[in-house]
């Protein structure tokens, strides 16, 4: 079985990992304690590039020391090479091609939302291609059908936010604090869901796309009317986020092709309402609800390892003069979406 | 330096605005986008590559920070920033946001976080909620808009 090296620094976390092909996480290390406890991602950045260099080495030693392993032991590199921060992925590509040049081993180049779309098989080995993915996230919002190692289809992104960034941002016009996302979601749970007339963005539209900005808005208007308590303007608005998961990825699944399973990665899926509902609708579609741990759902480098395994398996391996990619679609064969007067 | 001021009353009007602001970006611009949140910062910001001729999508930068756009897909290089999550002025070193404005221009969002950066060489507009929900948009307009702004 491949040993692969993961490295992951294309926004606010610093992260390496060993990911075995058997799918044995030999050891995963992930830089600042806290990152555990915001798991919608985007409220505190580390953005500094620096900050990805002064972690990334020690975190890469720290790794191998807890595997009882060497760089010699390890079959690839792999790094994230984007999409996100250009300072963030120029260091993890640079240090993941540097380590893998000294130690003559080849370079995976692995493109971030791959990591995400294959962490599901690293945790659940029945699952097999193909598979709907919903990727709900402090910064992504898509449903993709992963087809294959290399293979996806995207069938739909946000035209505008992504969910996580709303329930980031209701947190702060409520005053919640971070972390703004799980604190919605308590508060919510005093609340009465259908107290506050909120928009369900493009929800019965054809294409199956998401659109949060127009909620964003009014939620912001509830809250200055001054007539709901924030408990129900919380729940209402959670439930607005949770009827357009659940109509967009219906949508998703009847235009997909025969899928295997319907899978949902990404901080947002840490929200147990949304989390139900989800689980819900499989079962009504017949297909197994795989959600892998919360962990690997947020940024990892055990993610990245994986894809590295799935990659060099598949004899996917990178030169080292490929380029870092801040704006690199899964799908590059997606059709624009257009973002223009969407009504909300 | 003269305030002026336009309407948006929807946000198709408001992209129809960025649009019009896209068409006439030059090499070297900076525009600030102030406003609140929900004020339609990234609705004009998408107009603004729309008239760039940007025709992909436009993801909202809050996560990223900074999304970068480039020729041929825009007839300038644009970098969309978002300094919402900015906390330390430092952080914006390593954002390289000088680099863009060689044979690019810069959109930014939450320029607050700027201090006095590009005080006097940006666009700065303002996004105020009008009464009746519409927006209305006011400039502070530096001496390299002038004739430019309001978008004739």
């Amino acid at each position: 079985m491949p040993i692969i090296l993961g490295l992951e620094s294309s926004c606010d976390e610093t992260a390496a990992a060993l990911v075995s092909g058997d799918r044995t996480i030999l050891a995963h290390r992930l830089a600042g304690q806290e990152a555990a406890h915001r798991p919608y991602g985007g409220v505190v950045p580390e953005i500094a590039a620096r900050a990805h260099v002064e972690a990334l080495i020690p975190l890469v030693q720290a790794a191998l020391d807890d595997a009882g392993m060497t760089l010699a032991d390890v079959d690839a590199v792999a790094a994230t090479a984007g999409p996100g921060l250009i300072g963030g992925v120029m260091v993890g590509l640079v240090t993941g091609k540097a380590l893998a040049h000294a130690a003559g081993k080849p370079l995976v180049a692995v493109n971030h939302l791959e990591g995400h779309a294959l962490s599901p098989r690293l945790a659940d080995p029945a699952l097999r291609f193909p598979y709907l993915l919903l990727l709900v996230s402090g910064g992504h919002c898509q449903l993709l059908e992963v087809r294959g190692v290399g293979d996806y289809r995207r069938l739909a992104t946000t035209i505008d936010d992504a969910a996580g960034e709303a329930f980031d941002k209701t947190a702060k016009l409520l005053g919640l604090g971070i972390p703004g996302g799980p604190r919605v979601e308590v508060l919510a749970r005093d609340g009465d869901p259908r107290a506050v007339p909120l928009p369900r963005p493009l929800i019965g539209t054809a294409e199956p796309h998401f659109s949060f900005a127009g909620l964003k808005s009014a939620v912001m208007r509830a809250i200055d009317g001054g007539q709901w308590n924030d408990a129900d303007i919380a729940a209402s608005f959670q439930q607005a986020v949770v009827d357009c998961l659940v109509d967009r990825t219906a949508r998703a699944l009847a235009v997909a092709d025969r899928p295997t399973a319907l899978v949902v990665a990404g901080g947002v899926a840490a929200n147990g309402a949304v989390r139900a509902a989800l689980e819900d609708l499989a079962r009504r579609h017949d297909l197994p609800f795989v959600a892998p741990p919360l962990w690997l759902c947020t940024d990892n480098a055990a993610m990245i390892g994986w894809a590295g395994c799935e990659r060099f398996a598949a004899g996917l391996t990178d030169d080292l003069a490929f380029p870092a990619r801040p704006r690199w679609p899964l799908d590059p064969a997606a059709e624009a979406v257009r973002g223009a007067g969407v009504k909300a | 330096m003269p305030d002026t001021q336009l309407a948006a009353a929807t946000p198709d009007a408001m992209e129809a605005l960025g649009r019009r602001l896209g068409a006439r970006l030059q090499s070297g611009d900076i525009v600030t986008l102030q406003g609140g949140l929900g004020a339609g910062k990234t609705t004009f910001a998408r107009g603004v590559l729309r008239g760039l001729g940007f025709a992909a999508d436009v993801p909202s930068p809050t996560f990223a920070i900074l999304q970068g756009y480039e020729p041929p897909e825009t007839r300038l290089s644009l970098g969309h920033v978002d300094l919402y999550r900015i906390e330390q002025p430092d952080e914006l070193d390593e954002l390289g946001l000088d680099d863009w404005l060689e044979g690019g221009a810069l959109v930014i969002e939450w320029p607050e976080r700027l201090g006095t950066l590009y005080a006097d060489l940006a666009l700065a507009i303002h996004i105020d909620t009008a009464d009746d929900g519409g927006r209305l948009l006011t400039a502070r307009v530096p001496k390299s808009w002038e004739g430019r702004w309001p978008l004739p």
